[in-house]
């Protein structure tokens, strides 16, 4: 059931000093890939706070890619790990919350790797595709039954930790 | 919040406005960006021209934040925020936005590449209005420097930078100075005495009014940042009081126990239990190994002491912690050999007869155990064939992918020897002869014409089962000759393997406390590979020599001086300049649990245990982030890639995106777990 018309929306988040420059990399080289990921640029894949992941994903985006230095080539020694293990943490939450984790990828990519990087986005793009849209934001905004229902969960949980304190 | 906030669209001439309408991205800029004052396309922004548009543009129509859509801000951010800058804007209120390396130059689509132009264009603005200004830091570089490893690079720097006036401090884990070079006998191509180039600058570096040394002592631990790093160094005990010794070696004399030399003779020879490293040892203070020791094992003996003119020998001696403060640190660690046992099938310490290249350095030494005889284990009989077996430990995907490097320069070297000093004949087993520096090629043609065969092969076994009555009593080098196209059985006398060059085991380790990385082979990372060989993504830290990489001794030598060079120009400079990009905790808000405490790789997060609260050290943090992410309570704020400016990035860059597709009920199909 692809869409052939489907163009997923995905959101990068490369480190500045590997994966970032394999990107730069990649256009010096001109080697062309799916214009469909648009990067931001982070001091350190350990910067990426899942709460970037699900605001991409809240905000429309059909898919995340998070790329770093490759272990042990981590600018800051070592914190390309720590996004790892919070990688994995995430892909189990999404799949609790119902969302498809193989939209979100964590991929390695050094400044010399901009052939690779090309290909690791456009796989993503083609795996999202795959999976359709995610229209997230479109299920609680459009849909006032589902809104409603959330706001209350809100408000509970609120008046719960009142009593706490 | 209402900002002024002037976007700037480069056409870079047709290399980004070949595949991006950037006339349209500046128009659709300038009517939906929320507070943009001005939007402009211009054929070259970083062009002189251009900067000052958006000089007078900051000037005259007060704009209060920019963003310029051009290339990599790996670029042109620098001269970007020059131009904020000259024109009196703080330059961390710029964003740069890359259309020309992320978009124009890797699509072909010309719609989709304007729509990700816009995107990107919409994000920068998004985040460039909750940007805030930023003060840069300047610190003042102390002129001290310390230098790890006394190895010929770390001489080399040492020498460098002490010539120059500069102190330094020397730090070397053996008792002496030299490194491998002061174990070789003659160095490639040129043959000279390594012991005769090398000792003078032993010597030189260890007279030198501004070298502090340090040997016998370890690097213990590293804080600070460039400019002012504090060093512990332990200095371990060597049982000698070095202020009284003389090193006149009579306690070295009549030592009554002799223990096997496994560093410099690589167990070759012996030595004693008190002990200078090699006779040119610098500086001439011996060492008492007291693992060894007659008197620290059984508790009797004291020769030692009872011998020494000046009673320097002081049985109380501990480890000694000394302190030293400097701006920058030189990395020369260095190598260790492989470890040839890891390829059984060679026969290394099965078959008597094999050698590793560091035994046969020792072999041919005229200080080594045989004074320079090349004979076989017995002691006397001179070999009468030698193989030589390349790559052992190199270019094999079972132990070390990369290349050693030396190895095939080393195995010529040792052929020359073989057939200069006995009857021997030599053949050289090789997967391709690599002599790419100067005169390296004409010292290959050299052995050729010597009668040096190369046998081009991997080598599958040594071994001493004979087929052949001529093989008999003798190893058997079994190969498959690749130019000749089949198996051959070559039976020689001696082998020699090719070891090659390893990471320290603690490379890694010491890297950690310095706070830089290694590669996946061990070998310490470089800025950049080609353009910054000798600095790391660390300030202040530089390497040279083969702990980054597999080097000759020229090479070393170069790269030794070449970090001087660049420790020199901070130096000089006096002052180096720190980016505000770092980490903040709110105090206030901090619970000090403490998570983001062991997240930090450089140990810039400090926990006041009275206040309950965890800290920053501005000066050590590098801005990578990982505790801002990592904080539970959110408290924790990245100067410059905060969460308002990364959430009001992706909502930008997502600006199409929003209610996207608008589902219906009866469309939302979760998906199942797992």
């Amino acid at each position: 059931m692809v869409n052939e018309n489907f163009e997923p929306k995905i959101v990068g988040f490369c480190c500045n000093w590997c994966s970032y420059r394999a990107a730069d990399l990649a256009g010096t080289a001109r080697i062309k890939y799916s214009p469909n990921v648009r990067v931001l640029r982070v001091m350190c894949s350990g910067r990426v706070d899942p709460s970037f992941v699900m605001k991409a994903l809240a905000s429309g985006a059909d898919g995340v890619l998070i790329a770093g230095c490759h272990p042990g080539e981590c600018h800051y020694i070592e914190q390309n790990y720590k996004a790892m293990r919070r990688y994995s943490i995430l892909k189990h939450t999404l799949r609790a919350m119902g969302v498809e984790p193989d939209r979100v990828r964590l991929v390695w990519a050094s400044a010399a790797e901009g052939q690779q990087l090309a290909e690791a986005i456009d796989l993503l793009v083609a795996d999202v595709r795959k999976l359709g849209p995610l229209k997230w934001p479109g299920n609680w905004t459009e849909n006032g039954q589902r809104a409603e229902a959330l706001e209350t969960l809100l408000k509970e949980h609120e008046e719960a930790f009142e009593v706490v304190s | 919040m209402s900002e002024k906030i002037g976007i700037y669209v480069c056409h870079c001439g047709s290399n980004i406005a070949g595949t991006v309408d950037v006339e349209e991205v500046a128009r659709w800029a300038g009517k939906n960006v929320e507070d943009v004052a001005i939007s402009r396309d211009y054929k070259f922004m970083c062009s002189s021209l251009g900067q000052s548009l958006i000089e007078e543009d900051i000037k005259k129509e007060g704009l209060t934040r920019i963003v310029v859509a051009a290339c990599s801000p790996h670029l042109h951010e620098k001269t970007f925020r020059q131009a904020c800058e000259n024109a009196g804007l703080n330059p961390y209120l710029l964003q740069m936005t890359n259309i020309r390396e992320h978009c124009s130059w890797v699509h072909i689509d010309k719609n989709a590449a304007t729509e990700k132009a816009k995107a990107l264009v919409a994000a920068a603005a998004g985040r460039v209005r909750h940007q805030r200004p930023l003060e840069r830091m300047y610190v003042k570089v102390n002129p001290a420097t310390l230098v790890i490893g006394g190895g010929i690079a770390g001489l080399q720097a040492t020498l460098e930078l002490a010539d120059a006036g500069y102190p330094v401090y020397l730090v070397e884990r053996e008792p002496s100075i030299g490194g491998h070079m002061a174990q070789f006998d003659k160095t490639f191509p040129t043959l000279d005495c390594s012991a005769c180039i090398l000792t003078p600058k032993m010597s030189e570096v260890g007279q030198h009014d501004k070298v502090t040394m340090y040997t016998y002592s370890e690097l213990e631990e590293v804080s600070g940042s460039v400019g002012n790093f504090k060093v512990k160094i332990r200095q371990k005990a060597r049982m000698v009081t070095a202020a009284d010794c003389t090193g006149c070696g009579v306690c070295v004399e009549k030592c009554p126990r002799k223990v096997v030399d496994d560093v410099f003779e690589v167990g070759m020879a012996t030595r004693k239990a008190i002990y200078m490293q090699f006779p040119q040892a610098v500086p001439r203070i011996p060492v008492l190994d007291t693992a060894n020791c007659t008197y620290f094992t059984r508790g009797k003996c004291q020769v030692c002491a009872k011998v020494c003119p000046t009673n320097a020998i002081d049985y109380t001696q501990k480890d000694e912690i000394i302190e030293v403060e400097v701006g920058n640190i030189i990395m020369a660690t260095g190598w260790k050999p492989f470890d040839c046992k890891r390829i059984p099938q060679y026969g290394f310490g099965r078959l008597a007869n094999v050698y590793t290249n560091m035994e046969f350095e020792r072999l041919c030494n005229a200080s080594g155990p045989t004074n320079g005889k090349i004979v076989l284990r017995d002691g006397k009989t001179e070999p009468k064939s030698v193989a030589i077996i390349h790559c052992v430990g190199s270019r094999d995907t079972t132990t070390n992918t990369y290349c050693s490097n030396v190895c095939c320069m080393a195995a010529m070297k040792f052929g020359h020897l073989v057939l200069e000093k006995t009857q021997a004949e030599v053949y050289s087993f090789y997967i391709d002869v690599r002599a790419p520096q100067k005169d390296y090629e004409e010292f290959y043609q050299r052995l050729l014409e010597e009668g040096m065969h190369f046998v081009r092969g991997k080598v599958a076994e040594v071994t001493d089962a004979a087929r052949q009555p001529d093989e008999a009593g003798r190893l058997i080098v079994q190969v498959e000759d690749t130019l000749m196209g089949r198996q051959r059985r070559i039976p020689v006398d001696m082998v020699i393997l090719m070891g090659g060059l390893e990471p320290q085991a603690d490379a890694k380790e010491i890297g950690l406390k310095c706070g830089i990385s290694c590669s996946m082979a061990g070998w310490y990372t470089e800025r950049h590979p080609k353009l910054d060989p000798v600095a790391t993504m660390t300030d202040g830290i530089f390497v040279a020599g083969v702990c980054q990489g597999p080097k000759d001794i020229p090479a070393s030598v170069a790269q030794g001086a070449a970090a001087a060079a660049r420790v020199a120009g901070m130096i000089t400079k006096g002052q180096v300049m720190i980016e505000p990009i770092v980490a903040s905790i709110n105090e206030v808000e901090c619970s000090g649990c403490r998570i983001c405490n062991t997240m930090c790789p450089y140990n810039a997060i400090d926990y006041d245990g009275e206040k309950n609260v965890s800290h920053v050290i501005t000066a050590l943090c590098k801005g990578c982030g990982t505790c801002v992410a990592a904080c539970p309570a959110g408290v924790i704020s990245g100067a410059h890639y905060n969460n308002e400016q990364i959430f009001a990035e992706i909502e930008g860059v997502l600006w199409d995106a929003h209610g996207n597709g608008a589902a219906t009920e009866k469309e939302f199909v979760p998906v199942a777990a797992g």
